[in-house]
Formats: structure tokens, C-alpha cells, sequence
């Protein structure tokens, strides 16, 4: 059974360590942000120019000066710092966030991304999408393994645009885990229900099977 | 020092057809709402304009390139916009793209008299095409260059006569770099105060860097993504 978005986020969330600071991307990794294991410290950051961003406000306490990089409506926690988007890039390029965590169209088997453009198609932008896969000191990737067309993301080689050159350590998809490892892939965790065979199958990159290739467990559901 | 001008109609008298502007804000926060409304008004055409995003169709920025006066857009993201995408896709408006943090960076490096810097953001990706590239400790980097613009808007939350500002919360965002970009930096603020009552150990952007200032009026502070979470039972 592939995975459903919300555990993504739960396998995703186990990557956290306590005194991270981290900026999650928009869609299923912002749904990291719930499943922060219980007495473990972390602190979001969010390149419009905060640290220390809260949850959601109570309805009714939104306020049109405080978004995320969404232009979500959100909070501070206690602690928290407002900047300039010129400190908050200084920021991220100057490899001061442990962790990022972000969306991919396609990604490579040398750690390439591609996730911001389809020639022709689509004129949205990169946003800071090139300056956290630069600047953060590790760089997660979350996605489905393969396109609606049954198409495999994790390719030898991106075919779209690219967002960052060998910037990815690990890509976690709805099938499988994978680390990168310089110039290939290591194949080290399926999903619960999940053979070798279909994610071989489902896979255009290569990759090795890690020895300690095993099933994928997931941060809990906090109380 | 008195920089005060009148209104926004005044503020912006001298905007003509063909001029490069900055315009602070992130997505419909901390957006120079005033001013926008009155280049609307005053219908100065073939802009170029450098602002992190292009607001939506209706808000922001979006209302001038609905009524086409908009050359072209440098920015980082413009997904929420759909006259943009149509405009773009037909050739009738251009675009260059930064990665954001290289747009700050050039935004502030324009007021900084710094005329280009070295990073490796967006090396061999589509933005480093044409650009230098340079290895510098170990790392491929792409040489980027200043950007200053002919005249610059700015909102704030609170300002004086002499033209310090404050910010308030996220909606400081690109304002602080281009109220330092601008040949002609216009702010407009939500409480003017006279020139001492601000804390000068509080103020973001010192005077120096702003000509023109006004409080603007009935701020409609759009929420694109009002996103809330239950209250819990008292």
C-alpha cells in the first residue's frame, strides 16, 4: 500500500533532531510540522522573515501582518524573531538551517532536483526553492514516486529544469526511501506492504539495496 | 527634515512612462497599497517593475498589469496570478525570475554599492545561463548583480516626518532593502508620528534612505490563505 500524504510527513518527521531549525515547503511538508515528537525542540523557520513560527491562529486572531511563506495566516512561539527577507536568505545560504524539507516534480540519481518549471506550461517560479536546496545543511525530498501518468520521478538523469545540482540526501516517496549517496542511489526503506519488485519496477534511477534495507516506521500521532 | 507629502496622488506626481520601480511586500503582505492605487491612476505604462511577487488578479500589483501597464516583472514567485501566467504565455508581458534569496541579495546589494556578488544559488539550473561562473572555496558560484530601481514604494507600519520606519511582523518582508534601492524612495505608513517619538533603537529603516513619506488610508490588508485552527473548550 503506498503511503497515504500524512505518512509521509510522519516518516519524514523522524528525520527531526532535537535543536533543529528548520523550513519546511509548502504542501505535504508542511504537514511535518505536526508530528514534532513529543519534548523535542525544534524551531520552524520561514523565509519570509520569521523564526520560531507557531501553528494556525484561533479563528478570529488572524492578522494580514503575520503569513508564512505559503501566505498562510499562522503564529509565533514564544522565542520567536521577525527579519528582513535579505537576513532570512543570509540566513539559509549561510548554512545555518539544519533541515529542508521540500516538494519535486523529478529528481535525479546524483541528488539533482527539478521542481519548480515546465517549460511551456507553467511561469509560477522558483521562489526560494534554489537558495534552501543551496544553503541548508541537509535537504529532504518528499514526493509521490511516480507521476498520475505511472511515470517513475526518480530518474537517471532530470529531464525538466533543474531547481539544484547533487543538493538531495534523502528522497522519501509513497513506495520507498532512498539515501543519495554521491553518485547513485541506496535503496534503504519500503513502505509497509511495499516489495523490492514493485519499487524496482516503479524506479528509472539506479540504486542499491542497503543491507539493512528494511520497512519504514513513522513518528506517531502526538497526544 | 520634513518629508511629508500630502497623499499618495502627490507622492507619485512625478512617475512617468518607461520608469524601473520597486515595490516591497510578500505576496498581499506589506504591500504599498496607497501607492499602487495611485500609479493605477495615474496610468504611467511600459514598467518595469522588481517586487517579489505580482499580487493577485484583483489586489496588489495585479490591478496594473490588468490595465496593461506593465513591461516587464522581476521577481521570484507569481503562481497566485493568472492574468500574469496569460500574459507571460502570450508574450505580452516579460519576465525574469530570480531565486529569491539571490533577489534580496541583489535588491540589497543595489542600495549597498555593491555591484555584484558571487553565490551558489542556482548554479546549473536555467538562472545561471549567461552568467559567470566562478569556483570560489570549493564551491561553483554565479556572479549576480545589483539592481536599483528609479523609484521605490514602501509600506510600514509607523513612521516619522523624517522618514524612519517600522515594520510590523511579517510584513517587513523586502521593504527594509528597497527603501535602500530606490533613487526616489516613497514610503507610506499607517501612523505617521512627528519627527522623536519613535525609540531610534527600534527604527528598521534609518531616514536617510526615504524622500518622500504619507500616511495612507483605508488599508484593506487582504489574507490570501486565511488558514485558522479550532479554539479549544474552555
Amino acid at each position: 500500500m503506498a503511503l497515504s500524504r500524512e505518512q509521509l510527513a510522519q516518516r519524514v518527521a523522524l528525520e527531526l533532531k532535537d535543536g533543529f531549525y528548520v523550513n519546511l515547503g509548502i504542501g505535504i511538508p508542511t504537514l511535518v510540522a505536526n508530528y514534532i515528537p513529543a519534548g523535542m525542540d525544534v524551531v520552524m523557520q520561514s523565509e519570509n522573515g520569521l523564526l520560531g513560527m507557531g501553528p494556525f491562529p484561533f479563528a478570529g486572531e488572524e492578522d494580514a501582518d503575520l503569513i508564512n511563506a505559503g501566505k498562510q495566516t499562522v503564529t509565533m512561539i514564544p522565542g520567536a524573531s521577525i527579519f528582513s527577507s535579505a537576513d532570512s536568505f543570509a540566513m539559509i545560504r549561510g548554512g545555518h538551517v539544519d533541515l529542508t524539507v521540500l516538494g519535486a516534480m523529478e529528481v535525479s540519481e546524483q541528488g539533482d532536483l527539478a521542481n519548480w518549471m515546465i517549460p511551456g506550461k507553467m511561469v509560477k517560479g522558483m521562489g526560494g526553492a534554489m537558495d534552501l536546496v543551496a544553503g541548508a545543511r541537509r535537504v529532504i525530498v518528499v514526493m509521490m514516486h511516480t507521476s498520475k501518468e505511472g511515470e517513475s520521478k526518480v530518474l537517471p538523469s532530470c529531464t525538466l529544469p533543474l531547481t539544484g545540482v547533487a543538493c538531495v540526501n534523502m528522497i522519501v516517496t509513497d513506495l520507498a526511501l532512498f539515501e543519495v549517496a554521491g553518485d547513485h542511489l541506496i535503496l534503504k526503506e519500503h513502505a509497509p506492504g511495499v516489495t523490492l519488485e514493485e519499487i524496482t519496477a516503479k524506479t528509472a534511477a539506479r540504486f542499491e539495496v542497503a543491507a539493512d534495507f528494511s520497512q519504514m516506521r513513522f513518528a506517531p500521532v502526538p497526544a | 527634515m520634513n518629508k511629508v507629502v500630502a497623499s499618495a496622488d502627490e507622492a507619485v506626481r512625478d512617475l512617468t512612462d518607461g520608469i524601473t520601480l520597486m515595490s516591497g511586500g510578500f505576496g498581499l503582505s506589506g504591500n504599498p497599497e496607497n501607492l499602487i492605487l495611485a500609479l493605477l491612476r495615474k496610468n504611467a505604462r511600459d514598467l518595469t517593475i522588481i517586487s517579489n511577487n505580482c499580487g493577485t488578479d484583483e489586489c496588489g500589483l495585479g490591478v496594473l498589469l490588468q490595465n496593461g501597464q506593465v513591461k516587464k516583472m522581476i521577481s521570484s514567485y507569481v503562481g497566485e496570478n493568472k492574468t500574469f501566467e496569460r500574459l507571460v504565455l502570450s508574450n505580452q508581458l516579460e519576465i525574469e525570475l530570480n531565486p529569491q534569496g539571490t533577489l534580496a541579495e541583489r535588491i540589497r546589494a543595489g542600495g549597498a554599492g555593491i555591484e555584484g556578488f558571487f553565490t551558489p544559488t542556482g548554479f546549473g539550473t536555467p538562472v545561471a545561463e549567461g552568467k559567470e561562473t566562478r569556483l570560489i572555496g570549493g564551491r561553483w558560484c554565479v556572479l549576480e548583480t545589483a539592481l536599483r530601481a528609479d523609484f521605490a514604494f514602501v509600506k510600514a507600519w509607523k513612521g516619522d516626518r523624517a522618514g524612519n520606519l517600522i515594520y510590523r511582523m511579517t510584513s517587513r518582508n523586502f521593504n527594509p532593502m528597497i527603501a535602500t534601492a530606490g533613487k526616489v524612495t516613497i514610503a507610506e505608513v499607517e501612523e505617521l508620528v512627528e519627527t522623536g517619538e519613535l525609540d531610534p533603537d527600534q527604527v528598521h529603516t534609518p531616514g536617510i534612505y526615504v524622500q518622500r513619506i504619507f500616511q495612507g488610508s483605508n488599508y484593506q490588508k487582504w489574507i490570501e490563505q486565511r488558514t485558522v485552527r479550532p479554539r479549544p473548550e474552555a
